[in-house]
């Protein structure tokens, strides 16, 4: 038995081994034969499609518990197929009239509504085949008998080998998996985000390769380098344990160190912050040191809402969270809603282009009453802390000064109702926009501080819709385009003598770490779970010398060229 | 059976969001409802039958009904399709 070497696409970072196991889908043959007693076949399909209910709505329940509503969401799209008289009473006509067996009709009627599905202009009903697909072969395998993979197979430390997981399949994995490898899946497929959510490495897209190999071989699976070695030789899986060991050690000594600031070898401070997008996720910053809130997305208060929410459930979160804090920043990002995150209670228009749209400062300024009911909150829970104020997606000096005007009003308004309001808030923008980058100089002068945003920055000056797959590997945050913008916006916020930091996903990339401070940022905000790490990282660093290796980085050809200096200067 | 007909208003015709809303809409009536384009049918409570139909701006449809509330099912939802679904 020799070692095999297979690569794939590294679709979650992290190192693991451990013994295979091939979560098997049946696929029942269909055989098609004439029955007799319709009623009793119709029948029959009724019970099927009544267990297939229990089912999915035991693994809503199942997912809601460990990952939460969002993830869970998607099985209500299962249980809307199985009521849905377009698809059942479709089958159980079909076996009425063409005195077929269930298991034939169920094919042939999930087929026809999966290439329809798929056939449609939306994106979201076209997801919606491979759903559907799910619930056809769920019936099916009830019709059949069959009884589906057993999860209890899986012991922790198991290594997950599949064609390709779908939602139903990753809702029964028992806690403790310890990576996923597949046949087929992108970065941006649903096992490659589960994996992210679980922060399990994961090797996806192994093709043909995956018959290779067998339940129980030792696999080891790496993430990052976007391999995994089957049956390793024993010198190889004992690198690979040290090297797991390692990293667990490097984890536990910056978790410990979590809670000291983050100073780089030579004395420069740097802050880090975590990005949070609800009151509960302040736990979990606060423990992983974080300093401040670099950004609250206040997105849950609207999207979880059936009408606007009032002014007095906005302070109460507010004020949750700023407290929490004490007289820690807390970066509060005012309402960022169109683009891709519509209210069905605000009756947005559809829109030809929505990330090009009326979005964030731009539908809040045209909503004057909408924006001053969350200023007024912010202002009212401002006195319970350290509160700095941020409005997305600006790219003109007279967009800022409106939104100022409008918090200068909301303050006027309250303090003529006799309210108190806070004092010392800092207003600033998220820089997110090639515009406000490129124009960063004249925009520091209206504002306190400044936040780069760089998943919108990335994907608007890249011109690359990261979640189309066929553009997706064009979105590139370390694209020398981008960073340029990065370091010409820290320039024009140090002019100003005001703060520059960064709340984007680039913020938390630990690799990064050094090439940030080197372009001058002053403060990073990122999950929680990563602080520990790039806190560590900073204090490691000299300023010359990351100064240095970002001037280098910033002449580079591409992404991969910078990539591959940030990894050799490690 | 009472039916009306109609013409599709909104820019993107009856996709995923106004499709929901109508299937929504007319579950609120107990009768049979069903939505005719081109002598294709599809039952009004079903988003599948009516994705099936891909429904265009433009397009003119048939709402048919059939049952107690028939009168009433037929003309709300001629009025939510006139109105564009408020897009």
């Amino acid at each position: 038995m020799s070692a095999k070497h297979l690569n794939g696409i590294g679709a979650s970072p992290g190192l693991a081994i451990g013994k295979a196991v091939h979560w098997r889908k049946e696929q029942p043959q269909t055989e098609i034969y004439t029955v007799e007693d319709t009623d009793q076949e119709i029948s029959r399909l009724e019970t099927v499609i009544r267990s297939a209910k229990e089912q999915i709505a035991h693994l809503r329940e199942v997912t809601k518990e460990r990952m939460g509503d969002k993830e869970a969401a998607i099985f209500d799209a299962h249980l809307s197929f199985l009521e849905d008289p377009a698809y059942i009473d479709e089958m159980k006509n079909r076996i009425r009239d063409q005195k077929k067996n269930a298991e034939a009709i169920c094919r042939e009627v999930t087929d026809e509504m999966s290439n329809m599905l798929a056939s449609l202009p939306d994106e979201y009903m076209k997801a919606r085949a491979d759903d559907i697909r799910d619930v056809g072969h769920r019936i099916h395998l009830l019709l059949a008998g069959i009884a589906p993979f057993d999860p209890s197979l899986l012991s922790p430390g198991s290594i997950v080998v599949a064609e390709e997981l779908t939602p139903s399949d990753t809702a029964q994995f028992p806690p403790g998996i310890a990576a996923m490898v597949t046949a087929r899946g992108s970065k941006t497929a649903h096992a490659a985000i589960m994996a992210r959510t679980l922060g399990i490495p994961a090797v996806l897209g192994l093709g043909e390769e995956l018959d290779k190999i067998q339940d129980n071989d030792i696999l080891i699976v790496n993430g990052d380098e976007e391999y995994i070695i089957v049956n390793p030789d024993p010198d190889t899986e004992q690198k690979a344990q040290g090297e797991m060991e390692r990293q667990r050690e490097l984890q536990e000594a910056a978790l410990k160190k979590a809670d000291t600031d983050a100073v780089t070898s030579d004395g420069k401070r740097i802050q880090v912050f975590a990005n949070i997008g609800r009151p509960a996720d302040v736990d979990s910053a606060l423990q992983n040191g974080a300093e401040g809130v670099g950004l609250f997305r206040t997105e849950f208060l609207y999207l979880e809402n059936s009408q606007w929410p009032t002014e007095e459930e906005q302070y109460e979160s507010y004020r949750t969270v700023l407290e929490a804090f004490g007289d820690r920043p807390v970066v509060i990002r005012t309402l960022d809603i169109g683009g891709d995150k519509n209210l069905p209670y605000a009756k947005l228009p559809e829109e030809e282009n929505p990330f090009l749209g009326h979005r964030a400062i731009r539908f809040c300024l045209a909503n004057p009453e909408i924006f001053k009911t969350q200023l007024r909150a912010l202002l009212r829970a401002g006195v319970h802390g350290n509160l700095w104020i941020m409005f997305p997606m600006v790219e003109t000096v007279s967009e800022i000064r409106q939104a100022k005007n409008l918090l200068k009003e909301a303050r006027k308004e309250l303090e003529d109702e006799g309210t108190q309001t806070a004092e010392n808030i800092k207003v600033g923008i998220m820089v997110e926009v090639p515009a406000a980058a490129i124009i960063a100089d004249l925009l520091a002068k209206e504002v306190d501080f400044m936040s780069i945003g760089t998943n919108d920055l990335t994907q608007y000056t890249l011109a690359a819709d990261r979640g189309n797959e066929l553009v997706a590997p064009l979105y590139d945050a370390i694209h020398p385009a981008v960073l340029r913008l990065v370091r010409q916006t820290c320039e024009a916020a140090h002019q100003e003598g005001i703060i520059a930091g960064m709340c984007g996903e680039l913020a938390g990339d630990p690799k990064m770490t050094e090439v940030l401070v080197g372009l001058g940022l002053d403060e990073l905000s990122m999950s929680a779970g990563t602080i520990p790490n790039v806190k560590e990282n900073i204090r490691l660093i000299e300023t010359d010398k990351a100064k240095r290796l970002s001037d280098q980085a910033l002449t580079r050809n591409s992404s991969e060229e910078i990539r591959s200096l940030v990894e050799k200067n490690r | 059976m009472y039916q009306e007909n109609v013409i599709i208003q909104n820019e993107s015709g009856l996709h995923a969001r106004p499709a929901a809303l109508l299937v929504k809409e007319a579950g609120n009536f107990s009768s049979e409802i069903q939505l005719v384009k081109n002598g294709k049918e599809a039952n009004a409570k079903s988003l599948l039958g009516l994705m099936s139909l891909s429904i265009q701006k433009g397009d003119e449809i048939t709402l048919k009904a059939e049952g107690e509330d028939a009168e009433k099912a037929v003309t709300t939802l001629r009025q939510l399709i006139e109105s564009g679904f408020n897009e």
